[in-house]
């Protein structure tokens, strides 16, 4: 307890500050709701034309465009801005002075970051899409709850992992944003990046057969694939596992990555003026 | 005790160099020149425990790079380095924890946290057990009478509160060493005076080892018995104050504005600085001539309309420590 504490704090201190800002959170889930109707009326449209072609039902895609807009916050599309601000204003001369491990602090912190952003809009989803739309009548359309009690069970690892892969990946990009002084190039890169590769835009079994088997395995399945698939049940029993293991290997590896390059980078940091 | 330890340090940062204007921006495109600055050359001090240092030099001295490499937040590029038997940057989690840090333009506290929420979370971070971060925590609140601030957001304090905030903040785990890179910038001057009484009080009453830098001779003046000069990366001077008062900063300057046209004057020990039609600007050493002597022999004299004592400034000081210890450099 005594060696996780001051992490913790560290966590505590930014969920604790993001959580003020109502207003972002509000307009956040506004838009979200906004593009989770569009999506799910192209969904609507094509399985209309094209329903048998579809690799999973209806309900389940529009369940999955809830699911993935709740989440929406969670995924690593974006440094963590406190980054950026704190290597061009010299905030990370105080980071440093911490008695902890330099990526360790960090990773609490986007942490935290992350998940104050995504657990109000999450639950004010939640609270539309699961319970207002089959109250009035929208049952059809609504967000619908685990595939049976082994999926549910399952979904919370699976959770934990997708935040903690997404907390690894974002690390590399902080890492890369302080490096460089300037998250522009990294944004630019990571957010078609993440889109695309974690099945956010699409379902990955919507892609063509050819690209799956590289779809499945790649880093950014971990962080909506194999979650929402566990989710809907699609991974069961083994499949299920595996896709944990999947999850938790490439958050590791990723860790591992970004403790080599933020020892580097700390190495390297030079700090002018003042 | 030896608590500072400083043997041959030197930093030197590689800087992009490129000529000016478009076709300066393009050929860097392609090549890059890069130009050597050397931070820090050869520099070497110690420090006791108990001691209090002050740090002057012009900006980009090198004072802040100096602090920076004590505090473990940079590495050098060669030297040695001890502090409290540790090198900060090889044992920089163990180090830190020891060390309390501020620095006068960055803010450690969170923004929009109030003032008791960051102290809880320094203590936190610091692993400060509970009962010994209250007890901490009171006493600091009270030297620095914090009371009334401490359910403010950082952000709404002004910045004379806020320094007084960041004090307590870099010092709830209760540090044997602080580095303080100019802490009294931009404070008004009651202000200043609250900070320098702490600082006092903190090295004389608790023992704690100080090392400042700052550009105000005030500074330096209310606070250190010895004093490091560093211009241009190197080390010039490290002496007791009492002879750098004696010597180098001894100079006053008296500038006086005349009824009439400002004479000719011919004093021993006085220069003529600059004149105007009906003001003069003298320099003079009290410890030759001391001041109300000088001013009485004066207006004895002539009638005159003001008068008032300057210091010279400290980049003028430092100026004369360049000459002194022929340290002009491109």
């Amino acid at each position: 307890m005594q060696e996780i504490c001051p992490y913790l704090a560290a966590f505590r201190a930014r969920f604790q500050l993001m959580l003020q800002y109502r207003a972002a959170a509000l307009a956040g889930f506004a838009t979200q709701c906004w593009w989770g109707a569009i999506r799910i009326m192209v969904f609507a449209a094509f399985y209309g034309v094209h329903a048998s072609a579809a690799p999973i039902s209806l309900a389940d895609a529009v369940t999955y465009v809830w699911l993935g807009q709740a989440l929406l916050a969670l995924l690593p599309w974006v440094a963590d801005p406190e980054i950026g601000q704190a290597v061009r204003t010299g905030g990370v001369g105080y980071d440093r002075l911490r008695p902890l491990d330099a990526y360790g602090y960090w990773f609490a912190r986007t942490l935290g970051w992350m998940l104050a952003r995504a657990l109000p809009r999450a639950a004010l989803m939640a609270l539309v899409a699961g319970i207002v739309l089959p109250l009035v009548g929208l049952g059809a359309w609504a967000w619908r709850p685990p595939s049976g009690l082994a999926a549910a069970l399952l979904f919370i690892p699976a959770f934990a992992l997708m935040t903690a892969l997404a907390a690894a990946i974002l690390m590399l990009a902080n890492v890369i944003v302080a490096a460089s002084l300037n998250e522009r190039g990294v944004n630019a890169v990571l957010t078609p990046l993440v889109i695309v590769f974690s099945g956010s835009l699409l379902p990955l079994d919507f892609f063509p057969d050819a690209m799956r088997p590289f779809l499945h395995v790649q880093p950014f399945a971990g962080l909506v694939d194999i979650p929402f698939r566990i989710y809907f049940a699609d991974l069961h029993g083994s499949a299920a596992l595996q896709g944990l293991a999947l999850q938790a290997g490439w958050t590791l590896v990723l860790v591992g990555l970004g403790r080599l390059a933020m020892e580097r980078m700390m190495r390297r940091l030079e700090m002018q003026g003042g | 005790m030896l608590q500072i330890l400083v043997e041959a340090l030197a930093k030197t940062y590689r800087v992009a160099e490129r000529a000016p204007g478009l076709a300066g921006a393009v050929r860097g495109l392609v090549r890059r020149r890069w130009r050597e600055v050397h931070a820090l050359v050869d520099v070497s001090f110690s420090l006791e425990a108990g001691e209090l240092l002050a740090f002057i030099g012009p900006n980009g001295a090198g004072k802040s790079t100096t602090v920076k490499i004590l505090s473990g937040i940079l590495r050098p590029t060669s030297g040695r380095v001890e502090v409290g038997g540790l090198v900060p940057y090889e044992e920089r989690v163990k180090h830190v924890a020891r060390i309390g840090v501020v620095f006068g333009q960055r803010s450690q506290l969170w923004w929009d946290l109030p003032v008791l929420d960051g102290f809880d979370l320094l203590a936190d971070i610091y692993r400060v057990a509970p009962a010994r971060y209250r007890r901490r925590r009171d006493e600091l609140v009270a030297m620095l009478r914090l009371e009334p601030l401490l359910d403010q957001p950082v952000r709404q304090l002004s910045l004379g509160q806020r320094m007084r905030a960041e004090f307590a903040a870099a010092l709830l785990h209760d540090p044997a060493i602080l580095f303080l890179d100019e802490p009294t910038i931009g404070l008004d001057a009651p202000s200043k005076l609250a900070v320098r009484e702490f600082v006092r009080r903190l090295n004389r009453e608790q023992g704690v080892t100080v090392l400042l830098t700052t550009h105000d001779m005030h500074d330096v003046e209310a606070l250190a018995e010895r004093v490091v000069v560093i211009g241009q990366g190197r080390l010039l001077a490290d002496s007791p104050f009492a002879s750098l008062r004696a010597g180098v900063l001894a100079e006053r300057r008296l500038c006086i504005d005349f009824a009439g046209p400002a004479p000719a004057l011919e004093m021993d020990g006085v220069t003529v600085r600059a004149r105007t039609d009906r003001a003069l600007e003298l320099a003079f050493n009290p410890v030759d001539i001391p001041t109300p002597k000088l001013i009485a022999a004066i207006t004895a004299k002539h009638a005159v309309e003001d008068i008032h004592v300057d210091e010279p400034a400290i980049e003028e000081v430092i100026a004369r420590f360049y000459d002194l210890h022929d340290a002009h450099e491109a």
